[in-house]
C-alpha cells in the first residue's frame, strides 16, 4: 500500500494546491515542495534505508508491492511493484519534481494553484508509469501524464505555446495508441492460449507469439516508447515543446518523461518480445546512433537556447537506445545510468537557461555574450553542467556513455566507432553554447542579476549528485542490477579476430 | 607514508574548490597563499613519497606501490578502481610536474597580479595540477582517461581566460576539440583493449597483452596506433600539431605549465607507459619514430619563421617533444623520460622569461620590436640564456645530456626489421633538428637581448617570487641533467636505473666507445654552428645577408619583401633555401587550412543548411495535408438552410435508390 | 368498412411529401419552409395511418400522434427562432441568413 500512498500524496497534492491558491501565492509552491518531499522521505524511509541496511533483499522479485482488483471482470489489477530500477527513477523523480517546483518559483505569476495543481499531476503520471506493473494501469498512467503536460505547455509557455502543446500531444497520442492495440493484442492472444483475461505484465510475460506475432506487438510497443525516448525520425515534437514550455514543464519534460520512453522499453518490450527485439537490435542501435549524431549536430545549428538543449536530448537519449539494444550487461547498466544522469545534467541546463531568459526576455544566443563577468556563478554552472553535458569522465554522464559504448563494443564496432563521434559533437555544441554566452565581448551591455540563493542551493545540491555517481555510481549499478540480470541478453559473441595484419 | 600518495593530486584539488567557491571572498593575498601553498603542500609530499618509496621498494622488481580506494565501475566482469600505480615512470612525472608547478605558481602570483580574474587563474591552475597528477597516477585506462580528459578541459579554459577577446575564445575551442577528436580513437583503443583482455588496469593488461597478443598481432597493432592518435592529438605531434601555437593566446604562465612542461607531454607519458604494448607493434613503433622526426623538422623549421617569441617557444616545444618521439620510437623510453624531465625545465623557464621580459614591455611580444635589453633586464638575459643553451644542447647543460642520449640510441638502433633500417635518416633528422634548434633559439636571443634597443622597459623590479621561480629553473636547466652521463663521460646512469625498474631499459646493445665519442662531438659540432650562424646571421652582419641576397634570386627575395614577409622570412631564405617552401607552407599552416576545408567547413554546412530539422517536413507535410482535406470539407458547411435542405434531399434519393436498385 | 388502398394512401403520402419538399427547396421565406416542413411530416403521419389501416393495428396511429406532438413542439421552437431572427435580420429570407458558419 505504500506505493499506492505515494501515488495518492501526489494527486491529492495537486488539488491541495490548486485550492490553497486562495491563501497566498506562495501556498501551492510550499504544498508541491512538501509532498514531493514527503514522497521522498517515505521512499528512503521505507525502502532505502532498509536496504542499505540489508534488511531488505534486493535479490527478491520486487521489494515492495501492492496488488489491488480494480475491473476484475477484465483481468485488470491496481498492481504497483517496485525494483531497483523503479526505485532509481522515482528517486530522480522526486529530486526533479522539487527542482522544477523551485525552478518556477518566480517565473509563474499566473494562475499558481493550476500550475502547481499540474505539475504534481504530470509527476504522479511519471511515478504511476514507474511503479505500475498491470499493463492497463501503465497505459492510464501513461495518459495521466500527457494532459496536465498539454496544459502546462498551453498555459504558461513561450510564444509558440499552442502549436507545441497541439505538436507534442498529437505526437504522443499517436504513439500510445499503437501500445493501447498491442496491449489489448496481447492479451486476446492469452486469452485464446489460457482462457483468461488479464493485463498482468507477469503473466502476459508467459504468453507463446509466433515470430510474426512478436515482432508486430514489439513494433507497437516500440513505437509508444520511441515518441517518447525521442528516437530520431519521431522526434520533431521535442524541440518545439521543450522550447516553449516553462522552466518547470522543460525541466520535468526533459529530465522525466523522456525516460519513461527508455524505461518502458527495458521494463516491458525486452522481456515481453526478447527474440523480435533480438532481430531488431542492430535497427535500433542505428537509430540510436543517428540519434547521436542527429542531435548533437542539430544542437550545434540552434541559435534559440532552450532548443540547443532541446537538441542534446536528442544526441544524448540516443546512447540510452543505443544501450538498450546492445543486450548485455554493460550497455543496459549504461543505459540506465545515462538517464539517471541525463536527467540531472539537462535540468539542469534548462534551469540556467530558463533563469537567462527571465532575467533578459530572450533566449537568443547571438544577442548574449560576455555575460561571465555580468553573472559569474551563471557562468560557473553552466560550464560545469556543459562538461558534464559533452561528457568529462569523473561526472556521471561519462559513466553512462562510456558503459554504453563498451556494451556496443563488443556487438557492433563500426557504430561505435560513429558513436564515439558523437562525443566531439558534443563537445562543439557545449564549447558553442558556453561561448555564445558566457565569454566573448558583451556586445549589448547586458547587466542582469546573478543567480539568487534558492537557485544557487538547487544547483549545487545536482552537482553534487553529479560528481558523486561520477566518482561512485556503484550504488545504481547494485541498485539496478537484480532486475538487469532478468533482461535478455544474447550470449555474447567474442570480438571478431581482426586479421589485416599479415 | 606510501599511502599518503592520494593526497598529492587530492590536495590542489582541494585548492581548487576553496578557490572557486570561496574566490570571491577572499583577499588577493590569500588566493596567492591558497593557490601556490597547496601546489608547494603536494610537492613536499610528492618528494616525500618518491624518497620513500625508493628507500622502501628498494630492489624489488618492479619497484612498485599500488593503493586503491574503492571500486569505481563494477559491473560482472569489469572492475575499475579508483587506484593509484605509483612505479619510476610516474614518480619522475609526479615529481617534475609538482615542482614545476610549484615554480610556476610562484611566479603566476606576480604575473597575474593585475588581473581582475586572480582567484579564478588560481583554482583552474590548481585543477589542472590535480588532474595532471591523476593522469600520470592512474593504475587504469578509465581514471586515465578522467586525468586526460580533465587536463583538457583546464586547458581549454585557461586558453580562453581572458574572455572577452573571441579570438582567445577560438583558440581554445580549437584546442580542446582537436584534442578530442584525437581522443576519440584513444577510447577506441581503451574499449578495444577491454573487450580483447578483458581488464582496464594498465599493468594487468601490459600483461596480459604480452601473452595473448603474438608479435606484430593485428589487435595489438590496432590497439597501439589508436593510442598513437591518441598521444599525436594531446603531443601536438604531426599531423595534429596545429592547435599549439595558437594555444598561446593563454596567460604566458599556462603556455609554460599546460603547452610546454606537462600535459602535452602527456602523448610521451602514454607510448613510455604503454611500452610493452608498442614493442609488440613494430610498425606503429616505427611510425611514432617517423612522426616524431618529421615534427622535430618541419616545426624547428616553423619556429625559426615566426617573430612573436612566445610561437617560436610553441614550435620549439612541439619540436622537442618531436625528439621525446623520436626517443620512443627505438624503443628508448628513459631516453624519452630524460628529455621530458629536462625540457620541463628549460622550456618552463624559458616561457617565464619571455613572460617576465614582455610584461615589463607593455605586453610585447614580437622580438622584432625588442632589442638591447641585456643591461635594463640582467636577469631575464641571463636567464634566458641559460635556458637558450640548456635547449639548444650547449655541452654540460641539461639538454645536451638527454640530447645526446636520444641521438646516440637512435644511430645505434639494431635494424632488427626492414622497418627500422631507416633509422639513420632517423638520426639524420635529429642531428639537423639539433642545428636547427639552436639557430631558431639564439636568433630569438640576439633579438631581444642585442641590436639596437627601441623599446624602454619600466621600472618596475621583479618580485622575489618571480626571481625565485626564474633562477630555480636556471640552475635545473643547467644541473638538471647531471643526474645521467652518458658512456663516454662517466657513465652515471641514475636516471635510467630508476626508470629501469619500471620498464626494461633500452640500452644499446655494445657501446662502441669511439664511435659515441664521435656522435657527441658531432653535435656539438653542430650546436656551436648553429649558434654562431644565427651570431653570424642575425647580430653580427646583417649586411652578410644583404650581400647574399645580391648574389641569389633577389627579385624573389623583393617581391616577397614587397608581400611584407618581413625580414625574418628572409634570412630564412637565405640560411635554409633548400628548406623554404616548407618554412613557407608550414608559416601558413596548410594542415590546419585543409582541417579547415575538410572538417570544419562541411560541419559547419551541415548544421547550417538542416537548422530547422528537414525531418520536421515530413511531419509539416502531414499537417498540411490534413489542413487541405478540411479546408476542402469546410465549404460544404456554408449556413444555407436550403443548400443544407438540398443535400439532405439528394442524399434520401441516393439512399433509397441504393436500397430499390442494389 | 370501406378500405381505402394501400397503394393509394401512400400514393397520396408520397405526393403530399414531395410537393412539401419542393416547397422546401423552392421557397425562400421561413414561414414557407416552416409550412413545407409541417405538410412533409403530415405526409409521414398520413403513411403510417394508412399503413396500421392495413393490418389493422394501433401502431400506425400511436406513431401518428408521436408524431404530431413532435411537429407541434417543432412548430412552437421553429416559430420562436423565426421571430428571433426576423428581430435580428429584419427579414424572412432564410438566403440572407447564413452567417452561422460551421
Amino acid at each position: 500500500m505504500m506505493l499506492g500512498w505515494l501515488l495518492i500524496i501526489l494527486l491529492v497534492g495537486g488539488v491541495l494546491a490548486w485550492w490553497g491558491e486562495r491563501w497566498g501565492p506562495s501556498v501551492p509552491r510550499w504544498i508541491a515542495v512538501m509532498a514531493l518531499g514527503l514522497d521522498m522521505a517515505l521512499v528512503l524511509g521505507w525502502v532505502v534505508v532498509p536496504f542499505a541496511q540489508g534488511s531488505l533483499s534486493s535479490e527478491a522479485l520486487w521489494m515492495a508491492e501492492w496488488h489491488s482488483p480494480w475491473i476484475p471482470r477484465f483481468g485488470i489489477h491496481l498492481h504497483l511493484a517496485l525494483d531497483g530500477l523503479s526505485l532509481l527513477l522515482i528517486l530522480l523523480t522526486f529530486l526533479l519534481g522539487i527542482s522544477a517546483v523551485v525552478a518556477s518559483w518566480t517565473e509563474i505569476q499566473r494562475k499558481i494553484g493550476f500550475f502547481h495543481f499540474n505539475i504534481l499531476w504530470v509527476l504522479a503520471g511519471v511515478v504511476g508509469v514507474f511503479l505500475a506493473i498491470d499493463l492497463f494501469f501503465f497505459f492510464v498512467w501513461w495518459e495521466v501524464m500527457l494532459v496536465p503536460m498539454y496544459l502546462l505547455i498551453s498555459i504558461w509557455g513561450h510564444e509558440r505555446r499552442a502549436y507545441a502543446a497541439m505538436k507534442f500531444f498529437l505526437f504522443t497520442q499517436a504513439g500510445s495508441l499503437f501500445m493501447l492495440i498491442a496491449i489489448v493484442a496481447l492479451t486476446m492472444i492469452h486469452f485464446e492460449q489460457t482462457q483468461i483475461v488479464t493485463f498482468d505484465f507477469l503473466q502476459l510475460k508467459e504468453t507463446s507469439l509466433t515470430v510474426e506475432q512478436e515482432m508486430w506487438l514489439l513494433l507497437g510497443f516500440f513505437l509508444a516508447f520511441a515518441v517518447k525516448l525521442p528516437a530520431v525520425l519521431l522526434h520533431p515534437w521535442l524541440p518545439d515543446a521543450h522550447t516553449e514550455a516553462p522552466t518547470g514543464g522543460s525541466v520535468i519534460l526533459a529530465g522525466l518523461m523522456l525516460k519513461t520512453g527508455g524505461y518502458g522499453l527495458l521494463r516491458f518490450a525486452l522481456p515481453l518480445f526478447p527474440h523480435a527485439a533480438e532481430s531488431i537490435a542492430t535497427a535500433g542501435m542505428t537509430l540510436g546512433v543517428i540519434g547521436i549524431l542527429f542531435g548533437s549536430v542539430m544542437a550545434f545549428a540552434q541559435t534559440d537556447l532552450k532548443r540547443l538543449v532541446a537538441y542534446t536530448n536528442i544526441s544524448h537519449l540516443g546512447f540510452v537506445l543505443l544501450g538498450i539494444f546492445a543486450m548485455n550487461a554493460y550497455a543496459y547498466q549504461g543505459a540506465v545510468m545515462q538517464m539517471i544522469a541525463h536527467g540531472i545534467s539537462t535540468s539542469a541546463l534548462f534551469i540556467l537557461v530558463g533563469a537567462l531568459q527571465e532575467r533578459m526576455r530572450t533566449r537568443d544566443i547571438r544577442r548574449m555574450g560576455g555575460l561571465w563577468s555580468v553573472v559569474p556563478k551563471h557562468g560557473g554552472f553552466s560550464l560545469f553542467f556543459a562538461m558534464a553535458s559533452l561528457g568529462l569522465p569523473g561526472l556521471a554522464n561519462f559513466i553512462g556513455e562510456f558503459l554504453v559504448l563498451l556494451g556496443v563494443f563488443r556487438v557492433n564496432i563500426i557504430l561505435t566507432v560513429f558513436a564515439v563521434l558523437g562525443i566531439i559533437g558534443a563537445a562543439i555544441y557545449s564549447l558553442f553554447f558556453i561561448k555564445g554566452t558566457f565569454h566573448g565581448p558583451n556586445t549589448e551591455g547586458w547587466t542582469i542579476p546573478d543567480l539568487g540563493p534558492r537557485h544557487v542551493a538547487l544547483l549545487g545540491v545536482m552537482i553534487v549528485f553529479q560528481v558523486g555517481l561520477g566518482l561512485y555510481p556503484q550504488p545504481v549499478f547494485q541498485a539496478a542490477d537484480p532486475f538487469i540480470q532478468t533482461l535478455p541478453a544474447p550470449a555474447p559473441s567474442s570480438p571478431p579476430p581482426l586479421t589485416w595484419v599479415p | 607514508m606510501l599511502s599518503w600518495i592520494w593526497l598529492v593530486p587530492v590536495v590542489p584539488f582541494f585548492g581548487f574548490l576553496i578557490l572557486s567557491l570561496f574566490g570571491g571572498f577572499l583577499s588577493r593575498r590569500m588566493v596567492a597563499v591558497t593557490g601556490a601553498g597547496s601546489i608547494s603542500v603536494s610537492t613536499v609530499l610528492g618528494g616525500l613519497v618518491a624518497a620513500r618509496l625508493i628507500m622502501e621498494k628498494a630492489g624489488e622488481v618492479p619497484m612498485a606501490f599500488h593503493q586503491v580506494w574503492w571500486t569505481w565501475v563494477g559491473i560482472s566482469r569489469l572492475r575499475v578502481q579508483i587506484g593509484f600505480h605509483l612505479d619510476a615512470v610516474s614518480t619522475v612525472m609526479m615529481v617534475v610536474v609538482t615542482f614545476v608547478a610549484l615554480l610556476i605558481h610562484l611566479y603566476s602570483i606576480d604575473y597575474m597580479e593585475e588581473d581582475e580574474g586572480y582567484s579564478r587563474f588560481f583554482a583552474y591552475m590548481n585543477l589542472f595540477v590535480a588532474s595532471m597528477l591523476v593522469l600520470v597516477l592512474a593504475d587504469n585506462f578509465l581514471l586515465l582517461l578522467l586525468g586526460w580528459e580533465g587536463v583538457g578541459m583546464c586547458s581549454y579554459l585557461l586558453i580562453g581566460f581572458w574572455y572577452r577577446e573571441p579570438a582567445n575564445g577560438l583558440a581554445a575551442q580549437k584546442a580542446f576539440l582537436m584534442t578530442r577528436l584525437a581522443d576519440t580513437a584513444f577510447i577506441l583503443g581503451i574499449l578495444m583493449i577491454f573487450s580483447h583482455l578483458e581488464t582496464l588496469q594498465i599493468q594487468e593488461a601490459l600483461r596480459r597483452a604480452v601473452v595473448t597478443w603474438p608479435h606484430g598481432s593485428s589487435a595489438a597493432v590496432t590497439v597501439a596506433a589508436l593510442f598513437l592518435i591518441g598521444a599525436i592529438g594531446k603531443s601536438a605531434q604531426i599531423p595534429l600539431q596545429t592547435w599549439l601555437p595558437d594555444a598561446m593566446a593563454g596567460p604566458t604562465p599556462v603556455s609554460a605549465l599546460i603547452h610546454a612542461a606537462t600535459m602535452v607531454t602527456a602523448g610521451v607519458y602514454l607510448i613510455a607507459r604503454m611500452h610493452e604494448l608498442f614493442e609488440l607493434a613494430p610498425v606503429v613503433q616505427m611510425t611514432v619514430g617517423i612522426i616524431g622526426g618529421l615534427t622535430l623538422l618541419l616545426s624547428a623549421m616553423s619556429a625559426l619563421a615566426q617573430q612573436d617569441a612566445k610561437r617560436i617557444l610553441a614550435y620549439s616545444t612541439i619540436s622537442q617533444i618531436g625528439y621525446m618521439f623520436l626517443a620512443l620510437g627505438v624503443g628508448a623510453v628513459s631516453a624519452a623520460l630524460f628529455h621530458f624531465m629536462t625540457h620541463a625545465f628549460f622550456k618552463a623557464l624559458l616561457f617565464l622569461v619571455v613572460g617576465a621580459v614582455s610584461m615589463r614591455l607593455n605586453h610585447e611580444r614580437n622580438i622584432m620590436k625588442m632589442g638591447g635589453l641585456r643591461h635594463d633586464l640582467p636577469l631575464a638575459f641571463w636567464t634566458f640564456l641559460i635556458g637558450a643553451a640548456a635547449l639548444a644542447g650547449f655541452p654540460l647543460t641539461a639538454g645536451f645530456f638527454s640530447k645526446d642520449w636520444i641521438l646516440w640510441e637512435v644511430w645505434s638502433q639494431e635494424s632488427g626489421s626492414v622497418w627500422l633500417s631507416g633509422s639513420i635518416w632517423l638520426w639524420g633528422m635529429g642531428m639537423l633538428g639539433v642545428f636547427l634548434t639552436a639557430l631558431y633559439i639564439f636568433r630569438a636571443f640576439f633579438f631581444i637581448f642585442y641590436g639596437d634597443q627601441t623599446t624602454q622597459p619600466d621600472r618596475k623590479t621583479p618580485s622575489w617570487a618571480l626571481s625565485i621561480s626564474l633562477i630555480v629553473l636556471a640552475g635545473f636547466s643547467l644541473m638538471g641533467g647531471w643526474v645521467e652521463w652518458p658512456a663516454t663521460f662517466g657513465n652515471v646512469a641514475l636516471f635510467s636505473g630508476f626508470i629501469g625498474t619500471a620498464i626494461p631499459v633500452h640500452r644499446a646493445s655494445a657501446h662502441v666507445f669511439i664511435e659515441e665519442l664521435l656522435i657527441q662531438a658531432l653535435s656539438v659540432g653542430l650546436v656551436l654552428f648553429g649558434i654562431f650562424s644565427a651570431y653570424l646571421l642575425f647580430l653580427r652582419h646583417p649586411g652578410l645577408v644583404e650581400a647574399v641576397v645580391g648574389t641569389t634570386p633577389g627579385k624573389e627575395l623583393r617581391r616577397a619583401a614587397l608581400r611584407g614577409w618581413g625580414f625574418t622570412r628572409l634570412y630564412n631564405w637565405l640560411i635554409v633555401q633548400p628548406f623554404l617552401k616548407t618554412v613557407r607552407v608550414s608559416k601558413h599552416d596548410p594542415v590546419d587550412r585543409l582541417y579547415t576545408r575538410l572538417m570544419v567547413n562541411p560541419y559547419l554546412w551541415m548544421a547550417q543548411i538542416n537548422k530547422d530539422d528537414f525531418l520536421n517536413r515530413f511531419y509539416d507535410l502531414l499537417v498540411t495535408v490534413n489542413r487541405a482535406c478540411y479546408l476542402a470539407v469546410r465549404r460544404v458547411q456554408n449556413g444555407h438552410l436550403r443548400w443544407y435542405a438540398r443535400i439532405m434531399g439528394a442524399g434520401a434519393v441516393v439512399m433509397m435508390g441504393m436500397v430499390i436498385f442494389l | 368498412m370501406n378500405h381505402v388502398p394501400l397503394e393509394q394512401g401512400l400514393l397520396l403520402a408520397g405526393m403530399l411529401f414531395v410537393l412539401g419538399l419542393a416547397g422546401l427547396l423552392a421557397r425562400r421565406n421561413m414561414i414557407f419552409l416552416l409550412m413545407s416542413l409541417e405538410i412533409m411530416l403530415n405526409a409521414a403521419g398520413l403513411a403510417f395511418v394508412v399503413a396500421g389501416a392495413k393490418w389493422s393495428a394501433p401502431d400506425g396511429q400511436v406513431m401518428f400522434l408521436f408524431v404530431l406532438t413532435m411537429a407541434s413542439a417543432e412548430v412552437a421552437v421553429g416559430l420562436a427562432l423565426i421571430l428571433q431572427l426576423y428581430h435580428h435580420f429584419h427579414t424572412l429570407n432564410a438566403d440572407s441568413v447564413s452567417t452561422m458558419r460551421g
